[in-house]
C-alpha cells in the first residue's frame, strides 16, 4: 500500500487533504448556486473581470513548459485547455471522482482540486506522460488493456495514475492494497475488479 | 467451429483509453470556437416573467445569448432545451451564453437578471394526487399517453397532461400499504381470472413498496460542441448511439440527413441517459449556427445531475397469490411513478419483471405516472424491471418460506422457460434457459452449502439470497453494411455508438466470421457519420448484441453471394458451386479454381451495379442510402435490412447469488460473495462478458443499498446533486472477487445465438443483495430501494422510523 511518504520521503499530499484546502480556500469563497459550478469557481466569477495572468513555467511530464496562468486556474484546467493535454478528464471538477488524477511529485492527487500555481517547481506526470519516450505502453496501461479493464473509459486515465503511482510505492500490493489505493477514483460504469485484476496483472500477480 | 464468436479480443478504442488519446466530444477545439454555459433555474417551480441580459452582453468578450426563443417552441408535455415561460425544476436550463472565454461566460451569467413568479410546487407524486395537492405543471400533474409508448429512450410523443386527484381513502390506504380503491390509474391490464387466482392460492403475501429515482451522473457530462461548414453542422456529441441520433439531431437543427456530421468517437458512459439524441444538443448547435462560430457547451457535474436524467421513482403495492406447491396464481400490482418533470415512469416494465419473475396464472397491473418539480426522468438501466426486481426479491422470499419452500425452488418453479412469456399482452421470448441458469449459479455459488452454515458470529450475521434480473434484448430490422476492399481487407461499417460496452465491436465479430476473416485483416468504420454509417439501432435496451451481430452476419451474407455470383460468371459454373475460405471464393469441387477477396473486389469495382454499392436493396433506410452512396465504387459492398423472420422478444435473464455479513452493530454489511449466471445466449466476447455483468453488479449495490434522490419537501431543493452525496459504488462498496458465468446455450433466432445482457446484470444483483439483507435479518421486508445503512440500523433498534412512512425522493 502507498503511504503518505514518497519515495524520496518527503511528506505526500494526500490528495483528500489537498481538495479539502482547495474547497475551504475556493469553491466556497463565492460560487454561484444557481449557475452551475462552472470551471471558474473562483473570485474572478464575482469581479466580472479577468484577474491577470500571469506566466509560469511548469514541469509537466518531464519538460519545462511556460504558461500563462490565472490565479484561480486548476492544474486541470492548465492541462487540458492551456496545453492541450487532454488526456486528463474532468469528471466532477470537486474533488468527487479522480477521473482528473495526476502525479505530483509522484503523489497521486485531483489536478481539479490543484491551483496550477501552486504547482510551480513540482514534477507533475499526467497521463500523457505514463507511456515511454519510445511508445512502449506502461506496464499499467499493458494489463488494463489485457484485463479489459475500461468500459466507457473517462475515468481510464485517473484509474491508471493512481495504480502507476501505488506500483512506484509497492511494487508487489496485496489485492487490498490495491483497492485501498485505488479507492479514490470512482467509476461510475463500475468496472472495478478489471482495474484491481490490471493492477495485480502488471505488478506480475497475475498471470 | 467459429473463429471469432466466443473468443477474446481487444476492441480497438482500449488502447486509447488506457493511454487518454481516445477524444470525448469535450477534448475537441476548434478555431474560433466559444464557450457557452447553461443559467439554469433556482426553483422548482415558477414564472419566467423577465429576462434582463443587457448587462451581460454589454461585456468585454460576450458573443451572445440564446434563450426558448431561439428555438422551436416544445408545447408541454415535452422536454424542452430552454424553459419559455415555466420553470418545473431546480437546475432547468433557461438560457446560454456564449462568450470568448469560460470565465466571461460564467461572469456573464451572474450579470444575468431574470425576475421569477413563484409557484407551488410538489416532489412527492402521492401528495400530488392527493385532494388539493400541488401539480407539478399549470396543466395538470399526470402524464396521459394517447398513443403507444416509443422504444427506451425515444422522446415522449403523442401525450397529454391532466390534472388528476384520488379519494383521501385511497390516498390514506396506499400510505398504509392498502390497495388503493377508488384511486384513477391511466395504464391499466389483466389477464387469467384474479379471483379464482387468489382463491387457489395457499398463501397471499400483500406488501407496500416505495423505490427512489437517482441520477445517471455518467462519468462525462453530456457537453457538446458544434460547428457549420457549407451548409454541414459538425456536431461532436455524447451519445451512447452513433446512427441513431441522426434523424432526430437533423430534425433538431432543420437540416437533411446529409447535412449532418455526428461525431461521437467515444462516450463516458450513458446507462440509459444519453439513447437518443437529447433536448440540450438543439442548444449547441443552433447556437453555434446563429453566432457562425464553433460553439463548446459544457455541462458541468451539478448539471449534469440536473439535465442528465434519472431513474423513476414508484410507490406501489403488490399482493401475491401462490398455491401449495409453489406456483404464483395471482397478481395484484398497483403502481404510482414519480416522472419527475418529463413525467413518464417505467411502471409498465415493473410489472413486466413480475410476469418473467413469476409467470403468474393471472395478473393485473394498475399504474399512473405523476409529475413531481424534480430532475427529468428518463431510461436508466432495465428502468422499471430493475428496481421492482430490488423490492420484489424479499417479498418472494417470503412467499417461499410461507410454503416451506426453497428459495431457488420456489423461483424454480414459476421459472420464464423457452414457451413461457414476458409482458401484460403474454408475448413469446425466443428462447429462455432460465431454470438452467438458476441451477449453475446455484452450483457456483453453493447455495446449499451457504445455507448450512451458522448464521450468527457474535454482532455478526449472514444473509444469503438469490434474484433475478431481465430484460428485452434485442431488435430487428436495422441495417448492415461492409466493405470488401482492393486489397482484401473487411471494412465493417457500424452505426452502433460507444459508451463503453465495446458492442460496436462485438457485434462486428459476426461479419468476420461469416467471411472467414481473420481480425487483424479487419477494420471497424465507426465514430463519425461521414465515415459512411448504416442505419443502427440505439444503444439502449440491451438489445445491440442481438440487433447488430444479425445485421452485420447478414451483410456478410449479401457480400458472400456477391462473391460466389463474381466468381461463377469469371470462371464458370453456377454461383452456388462456390464455396469461401482463407479469403477466397473458390469452386467447392476444386478449390484451386477460385479468386481472392481482392481479387473479387477488384472486379466488383469494374462490374459497378449492385457488386460495388451503385445499385442497393430499396428496403433500407434513408441514412443506410446515404452511406451506400458515399461507398459506392470503391470495393465489394456487402449491404442488407434485417428481414430474418421471427418472433418474440430476445430475453436477457441474468440470476444472481449474494452473501452477505452484516453486523448488527453498525446496519453495515460486507458482500462476502457475489454469483451471478446469465442467460444471454452464445457468449460473444467473454472477456467483455464479464466487465458487462461485473459493472451491472456494482450498479445492482448502488440501487439496493446507496444511491437515492433526496428532495427537501419544504423547499423542493435537490439535497444531493454531486457524486458524493449521491453515493454511486466505490472499489470499497463492493465485491471484487465476483463469479460471472453464462449458459451459453444459442438463441435460434440469431446467426451467432447471441442476445444481450446490459440491463439485467443490475436488476440480479440490486434483487440478491435485497434477498440477502432480508435473509440477515430474519426475512424482515424493507420494502425500500434502496435500503440503506440508516434504515437497517433502525430496523434493528426497534424503530419503524424509515418504514413507517413510504416516500419517493424525499424520506
Ligand atoms: S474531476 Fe477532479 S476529482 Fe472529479
Ligand atoms: S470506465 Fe466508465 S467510468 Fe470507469
Amino acid at each position: 500500500m502507498y503511504s503518505n511518504t514518497t519515495k524520496n520521503g518527503a511528506m505526500s499530499v494526500n490528495s483528500k487533504l489537498t481538495r479539502r484546502r482547495f474547497i475551504k480556500g475556493v469553491i466556497f469563497s463565492g460560487a454561484a448556486a444557481t449557475t452551475g459550478t462552472g470551471m471558474y469557481l473562483a473570485a474572478n466569477a464575482q469581479s466580472g473581470q479577468s484577474a491577470a495572468e500571469r506566466l509560469v513555467t511548469l514541469n509537466i511530464n518531464g519538460r519545462n513548459r511556460p504558461v500563462d496562468v490565472l490565479p484561480s486556474e486548476t492544474l486541470a484546467y492548465t492541462l487540458r485547455y492551456k496545453l492541450d493535454m487532454t488526456g486528463t478528464k474532468i469528471g466532477c471538477n470537486r474533488g468527487e471522482c479522480g477521473a482528473c488524477t495526476v502525479l505530483i511529485e509522484g503523489v497521486p492527487n485531483y489536478s481539479c482540486s490543484v491551483l496550477t500555481h501552486n504547482v510551480k517547481g513540482k514534477a507533475v506526470i499526467s497521463i500523457e506522460g505514463v507511456k515511454a519516450a519510445d511508445g512502449t505502453l506502461h506496464a499499467v496501461q499493458q494489463a488494463f488493456i489485457a484485463e479489459n479493464s475500461p468500459q466507457c473509459g473517462f475515468c481510464t486515465p485517473g484509474q491508471v495514475m493512481s495504480a502507476v503511482a501505488l506500483l512506484n510505492n509497492n511494487p508487489r500490493p496485496t489485492r487490498s492494497e490495491a483497492i485501498d489505493a485505488m479507492s479514490g477514483n470512482l467509476c461510475r460504469c463500475g468496472a472495478y475488479e478489471h482495474y484491481i485484476n490490471g493492477v495485480m496483472r502488471a505488478s506480475g500477480q497475475l498471470a | 467451429m467459429s473463429t471469432h464468436i466466443g473468443k477474446d479480443f481487444i476492441p480497438p478504442d482500449v488502447p486509447g483509453k488506457v493511454t487518454g488519446e481516445i477524444k470525448y466530444a469535450e477534448d475537441y477545439k476548434r478555431e474560433g470556437m466559444v464557450f457557452a454555459r447553461l443559467l439554469t433555474s433556482p426553483m422548482p417551480s415558477g414564472r419566467v416573467v423577465n429576462i434582463d441580459a443587457s448587462e451581460a452582453l454589454r461585456m468585454d468578450g460576450v458573443v451572445g445569448v440564446f434563450t426558448a426563443d431561439d428555438l422551436p417552441p416544445v408545447p408541454p408535455p415535452g422536454n424542452p432545451a430552454l424553459a419559455s415561460e415555466y420553470v418545473t425544476y431546480v437546475g432547468q436550463p433557461i438560457l446560454a451564453v456564449a462568450a470568448i472565454s469560460e470565465e466571461i461566460a460564467e461572469s456573464a451569467i451572474d450579470k444575468i437578471r431574470i425576475d421569477f413568479e413563484r409557484r407551488d410546487f410538489v416532489v412527492d407524486p402521492i401528495e400530488s394526487l392527493s385532494p388539493g395537492g400541488s401539480n407539478a405543471y399549470p396543466e395538470g400533474n399526470v402524464l396521459v399517453r394517447t398513443q403507444e409508448e416509443g422504444p427506451e429512450g425515444a422522446p415522449i410523443v403523442g401525450a397529454e397532461i391532466r390534472d388528476i386527484k384520488w379519494p383521501q381513502s385511497a390516498i390514506d390506504a396506499i400510505k398504509t400499504g392498502k390497495e388503493p380503491v377508488g384511486g384513477e390509474f391511466t395504464t391499466e391490464w389483466a389477464f387469467g381470472d384474479l379471483d379464482a387466482g387468489f382463491a387457489d392460492a395457499a398463501t397471499i403475501i400483500e406488501e407496500p413498496f416505495v423505490t427512489i429515482g437517482y441520477p445517471h451522473h455518467s462519468l462525462e457530462a453530456r457537453t457538446g460542441m458544434a460547428y457549420w461548414e457549407n451548409g454541414k453542422c459538425y456536431f461532436h456529441g455524447s451519445s451512447q448511439s452513433q446512427s441513431a441520433n441522426n434523424a432526430g439531431l437533423a430534425r433538431m437543427l432543420g437540416i437533411d440527413l446529409a447535412d449532418l456530421v455526428f461525431i461521437n468517437e467515444a462516450t463516458g458512459g450513458g446507462f440509459g441517459s444519453k439513447i437518443g439524441p437529447y433536448p440540450f444538443m438543439a442548444i449547441t448547435g443552433n447556437f453555434a449556427r446563429v453566432l457562425n462560430r464553433p460553439v463548446q457547451l459544457r455541462i458541468t457535474r451539478e448539471q449534469e445531475f440536473y439535465i442528465g436524467s434519472a431513474r423513476s421513482g414508484m410507490q406501489g403495492w403488490i399482493k401475491v397469490g401462490v398455491k401449495a406447491d409453489g406456483k404464483v396464481s395471482a397478481v395484484d400490482l398497483v403502481i404510482v411513478n414519480d416522472g419527475g418533470a418529463t413525467g413518464g415512469g417505467s411502471g409498465n416494465s415493473s410489472a413486466q419483471h413480475v410476469t418473467v419473475a413469476y409467470q403468474p396464472e393471472s395478473m393485473r397491473y394498475r399504474g399512473i405516472s405523476v409529475y413531481t418539480n424534480t430532475t427529468p426522468r428518463g431510461a436508466q438501466r432495465g428502468p422499471g424491471q430493475n428496481e421492482m426486481a430490488a423490492v420484489l426479491a424479499p417479498m418472494t422470499d417470503r412467499a417461499a418460506a410461507a410454503i416451506n419452500m426453497d428459495r431457488v425452488a420456489f423461483r424454480t418453479r414459476n421459472v420464464l422457460d423457452s414457451d413461457g412469456f414476458q409482458g401484460g399482452s403474454q408475448g413469446p421470448v425466443t428462447s429462455a434457459f432460465v431454470r438452467e441458469a438458476l441451477a449453475q449459479g446455484a452450483r457456483t455459488f453453493g447455495w446449499d452449502e451457504k445455507l448450512a452454515q451458522p448464521k450468527v458470529n457474535g454482532s455478526k450475521v449472514r444473509g444469503v439470497g438469490v434474484g433475478i434480473g431481465y430484460h428485452g434484448a434485442g431488435g430487428r430490422g436495422y441495417d448492415g453494411l461492409l466493405r470488401i476492399a482492393p486489397d482484401g481487407r473487411l471494412f465493417i461499417h457500424s452505426g452502433v455508438g460507444n459508451l463503453g460496452t465495446y458492442s460496436y465491436a462485438g457485434t462486428c465479430r459476426a461479419a468476420a466470421e461469416a467471411l472467414q476473416v481473420p481480425w487483424e485483416r479487419c477494420e471497424i468504420v465507426n465514430g463519425r457519420s461521414d465515415k459512411h454509417l448504416p442505419h443502427s439501432s440505439g444503444q439502449g435496451g440491451s438489445n445491440t448484441i442481438f440487433t447488430h451481430t444479425r445485421t452485420n452476419w447478414l451483410a456478410a451474407q449479401d457480400a458472400i453471394a456477391k462473391l460466389k455470383e463474381i466468381a461463377a460468371a469469371d470462371l464458370g459454373g453456377a454461383a452456388d458451386d462456390y464455396g469461401i475460405g482463407d479469403e477466397r471464393v473458390y469452386q467447392s469441387a476444386d478449390s484451386s479454381i477460385g479468386l481472392t477477396y481482392a481479387e473479387a473486389a477488384q472486379r466488383a469495382m469494374e462490374l459497378g451495379g449492385k457488386f460495388s454499392g451503385q445499385e442497393y436493396p430499396d428496403d433500407i433506410n434513408p441514412l443506410t442510402q446515404l452511406a451506400v452512396q458515399g461507398l459506392a465504387g470503391t470495393g465489394l459492398i456487402g449491404v442488407a435490412k434485417d428481414n430474418i423472420p421471427g418472433q418474440g422478444q430476445p430475453p436477457g435473464v441474468v440470476v444472481g447469488f449474494c452473501e452477505i455479513e452484516m453486523d448488527k452493530d453498525t446496519g453495515k454489511f460486507e458482500i462476502l460473495d457475489y454469483t451471478a449466471i446469465a442467460d444471454c445466449g452464445t457468449v460473444v466476447h467473454p472477456k467483455n462478458f464479464d466487465n458487462a455483468m461485473r459493472g451491472g453488479a456494482v450498479w445492482g449495490v448502488g440501487m439496493t443499498a446507496l444511491e437515492r434522490h433526496v428532495y427537501d419537501p419544504q423547499n423542493g431543493l435537490p439535497a444531493n446533486t454531486g457524486l458524493y452525496q449521491n453515493k454511486p459504488p466505490t472499489y470499497k462498496d463492493v465485491n471484487l472477487n465476483t463469479k460471472m458465468g453464462g449458459v451459453n446455450i444459442p438463441d435460434p433466432q440469431n446467426p451467432t445465438g447471441g442476445r444481450g445482457i446490459g440491463e439485467p446484470t443490475q436488476g440480479a444483483s440490486a434483487a440478491a443483495l435485497a434477498s440477502a439483507i432480508s435473509n440477515a435479518l430474519d426475512g424482515h421486508l424493507f420494502n425500500t430501494a434502496p435500503t440503506t445503512t440508516d434504515m437497517i440500523i433502525n430496523h434493528l433498534a426497534g424503530n419503524s422510523y424509515s418504514t413507517k412512512s413510504l416516500k419517493t425522493n424525499t424520506f
